[in-house]
């Protein structure tokens, strides 16, 4: 039987196991969107903005690990999903978003909502399609799943033009697929690995680094069994950040520009830095030339192009996370004379030393609130049981300092592009992927109102997402830059008390709470959290005057950090302390 | 350093617009680039001739290998290969130096493809400093219009792919 290709569009969906599909229909689409009008198997969630579908799929891909799905029209509906899919390349989240298309005959006329989205999102997919024949459709989905789920995971886009939608043909799902030129390589080199596992046993102040990769793989346990056998601290970048639980002795927390003095002293001090699935970020390096001067540096990664691409690399290992420490753990666990402890021990007092000396600290008030104490009680209330989203800015930095996170993929957060806006649909997607799971986005006053459409689908899908506000009235991770690096001209960072969030939340039907003083902080989480069933925005009004500390300025070395120092100086001074 | 590197493609629409952003988008240069089908029309050949360090041209190739229409990738320069492009080159003597013309093509193998009352042009192939040579040597003559091809390259046989 011949199917259309709209129908087989569905079929495929349903072949690789698609639920649920974030979009927003239009001209071009209309024919797909009426075959989802009853479907039983596939449900499509209505956002408000299309930039929205597709943070909303990729916090769903970023809960889950599988592909998040978005469906759009052609021109404004396709150029809207930009900075969504853009997003998604730098975290390498696996996505498949389709885009309609004017009919192939009219493409390059400037036909009516006409966009070359494949020519404008080359750059920014790990790989995309322009299907022209009704025939290629159900293989170029295929391949689509394929490519954005394997290897590095990433976006990838289809282009269907409404000819291709409307035509039929038979319905052939594909038992294989070609793609000659793709080919991941998952196992790591048996003598790079060697290599690694000598360097291990040679060091004696030896550092994990892991990235966002080891939680793609799914590494923890290996993770954790290497840490733990060999007594190697473990530092987790803010994409890493729940691969190695940090309530562990051998945790660091973060490393960077935001991230403990012991993580950054311990990468500076290090004999033998190991990189998992990390790809040596600007933000995580400072001043590359000065990073790790003394290590030894074994990267393990799937992706070649990042290995050896900003930092010189002794050891690498192309591959995936899990299985080279698979392999890796036993070469240990057979060579081993289970001395780790006795090498270790000099290292690991060192390091507690620096924990003792500088812990991510903030100066607690009995009358304003503190941002910082708003994310420590929300911690302390979940008792750590819920998935964190952030938006982006000062917010998302105490939101990675002041809880902590034991499990991977459950916190979530735009690393790479920074994108404001990010965390509130990724949140209703990661509350669709996990209907029973608190799902909580730390956001900024400014963050907030990027996507705050979106409100109207949390509340009508009935996705009790929890919004803690910290509204300091700024932009304030610019303005905490204007005040450091500017003479405190604040330059167009100003929001103001507008809106009255609390008023916006009842607008759409959803729950609004405020607290204003310190007191305030944990009845309002106790009943934002636990007791309303709805969406609700929390509006929390904190100290602007708040900065995030440490901090290492932009291009210098992550071991010279500016800490607030106001408690031991009285004066409102700061430092700058190697 | 120069390196010339050869690729494997999926001969479909798109490919060269992502290879030549790729070197646009992460600000490599490309001083010379061609493409042709090869002997099966399902893929193309392509040549690129670029320049930088080690470190930025180790980059080149993964980033390369990394697009998903990319089959191989193999940077020529590091083995025994043999490059060449063609110029064509149309000269427009003064009638004293006509012969000149044609007995410098004559020593550069190079073939007169169209020539008018005052103009010869004339087609040469070989390597870039053969190229390079007759050029230099035309232009005090009088070049009206000069195109080159860019260069392709093969490995020698024998040389590990
Ligand atoms: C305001 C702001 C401040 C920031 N400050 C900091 C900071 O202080 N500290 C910090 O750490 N970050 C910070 N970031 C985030 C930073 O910009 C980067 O996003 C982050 O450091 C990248 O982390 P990553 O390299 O671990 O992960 P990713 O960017 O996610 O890279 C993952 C790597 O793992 C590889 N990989 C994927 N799958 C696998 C697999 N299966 N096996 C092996 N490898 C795999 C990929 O190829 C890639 O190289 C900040 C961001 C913002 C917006
Ligand atoms: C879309 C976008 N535009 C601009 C920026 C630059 N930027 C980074 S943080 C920030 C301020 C964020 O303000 P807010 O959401 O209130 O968070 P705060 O830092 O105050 O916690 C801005 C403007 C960005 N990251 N994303
Ligand atoms: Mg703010």
């Amino acid at each position: 039987m011949k199917l259309t290709g709209a129908e087989i569009f569905i079929e495929c969906l349903k072949r690789e196991g698609v639920k649920h599909i974030f979009g927003y229909p239009g001209g071009v689409v209309l024919n797909i969107f009426d075959m989802l009008y009853d479907n039983k198997d596939v449900k499509l969630i209505l956002t408000r903005h299309e930039q929205g579908a597709v943070h909303a799929a990729d916090g769903y891909a970023r809960a889950t690990g599988k592909p998040g799905v978005v469906l759009v029209t052609s021109g404004p509906g396709a150029t809207n999903t930009v900075t969504g899919i853009a997003n998604a390349a730098m975290d390498s989240v696996p996505l498949v978003v389709f885009t309609g298309q004017v009919p192939t005959v009219l493409i390059g006329n400037d036909a009516f909502q006409e966009a070359d989205i494949v020519g404008i999102t080359r750059p920014c997919t790990k790989h995309n399609f322009l299907v022209k024949d009704v025939n290629d459709l159900a293989v170029t989905v295929k391949e689509a799943f394929h490519i954005a789920s394997s290897g590095r995971p990433g976006p990838v886009l289809i282009d269907l033009p409404k000819d291709v939608t409307v035509g039929k043909t038979e319905f052939v799902w594909p038992e294989k697929i070609g793609l000659a030129g793709y080919k991941p390589k998952y196992e790591g080199n048996k003598w790079m690995i060697a290599q690694a596992a000598a360097e291990i046993q040679k060091s004696k102040k030896a550092v994990i680094v892991a990235g966002g990769g080891a939680i793609i793989s799914g590494a923890t346990k290996e993770l954790k069994e290497l840490a733990e056998m060999a007594q190697i601290p473990v530092t987790t970048t803010l994409m890493g950040i729940g691969a190695f639980p940090e309530t562990h002795k051998l945790s660091l927390g973060m490393p960077g520009m935001h991230g403990t003095y012991y993580a950054n002293k311990a990468i500076q001090e290090a004999d033998l830095l190991i990189a998992l699935g990390m790809r040596f970020d600007d933000r995580v390096t400072g001043k590359t030339d000065a990073f790790a001067p003394n290590a030894t540096i074994v990267q393990v990664d799937i992706d070649p192009t990042s290995i050896r691409k900003n930092i010189r690399v002794d050891v690498p290992v192309v591959g995936d996370v899990k299985r080279v420490l698979t392999v890796l753990n036993k070469m240990l666990k057979s060579e081993a004379k289970g001395q780790w402890t006795a090498v270790r021990k000099a290292w690991l007092s060192q390091i507690d030393q620096w924990k003792a000396e500088r812990p991510l600290s903030y100066n607690p008030d009995s009358e304003v609130i503190k941002p910082q104490f708003v994310v420590e009680k929300i911690y302390e209330l979940t008792k750590g049981d819920a998935i964190i989203c952030t938006e982006v800015g000062q917010n998302q930095m105490w939101a990675a300092q002041f809880y902590k996170y034991d499990k991977p993929r459950t916190f979530i957060s735009s690393g790479g592009l920074g994108t404001m806006g990010f965390g509130f649909p990724a949140a209703i997607g990661a509350q669709l992927a996990h209907p029973d799971k608190l799902v909580i986005d730390v956001a900024g006053d400014g963050s907030i109102q990027m996507n705050i459409q979106e409100l109207a689908t949390a509340v009508i899908n009935k996705l009790p997402v929890k919004v803690a506000i910290l509204n300091n009235g700024f932009l304030g991770m610019v303005r905490q830059w204007q005040e450091l690096f500017y003479g405190e001209r604040y330059s167009h960072v100003g929001l103001d008390v507008v809106p009255d969030f609390v008023k916006v939340a009842e607008a759409y039907n959803a729950v609004g709470l405020r607290a204003k003083k310190p007191s305030e902080v944990e009845p309002v989480l106790k009943e934002g959290l636990f007791k309303i069933k709805k969406p609700v925005f929390m509006d929390f009004v904190v100290d602007w005057r708040e900065k995030v500390f440490p901090m290492v300025p932009a291009g210098a070395p992550i071991d010279h950090m500016l800490f607030d120092e106001k408690k031991q100086e009285k004066k409102h001074k700061l430092r700058a302390v190697k | 350093m120069r390196h010339t590197i050869t690729m494997l493609v999926e001969n479909k629409f798109g490919v060269l617009s992502r290879i030549s952003g790729l070197f646009s988008g992460r600000g490599y240069n490309i001083e010379s680039l061609s493409v042709g089908e090869t002997m099966d029309p399902a893929y193309s050949q392509m040549t690129v001739v670029t320049s930088g360090d080690d470190l930025i041209i180790e980059q080149i190739t993964k980033q390369l290998n990394k697009l998903v229409d990319v089959i191989k990738v193999t940077d020529v320069t590091e083995f025994e290969h043999v490059e060449r492009e063609m110029v064509l080159i149309k000269v427009k003597p003064k009638a004293e130096r006509k012969a000149e013309v044609l007995s410098l093509a004559g020593i550069f193998r190079g073939r007169v493809v169209d020539s008018s009352e005052d103009t010869y042009t004339i087609e040469v192939t070989g390597d870039e400093k053969k190229i390079d040579a007759f050029v230099n040597l035309m232009t005090p003559i009088g070049i009206k219009e000069l195109v080159r091809t860019g260069k392709v390259a093969i490995l020698r046989e024998g040389m590990k792919k």
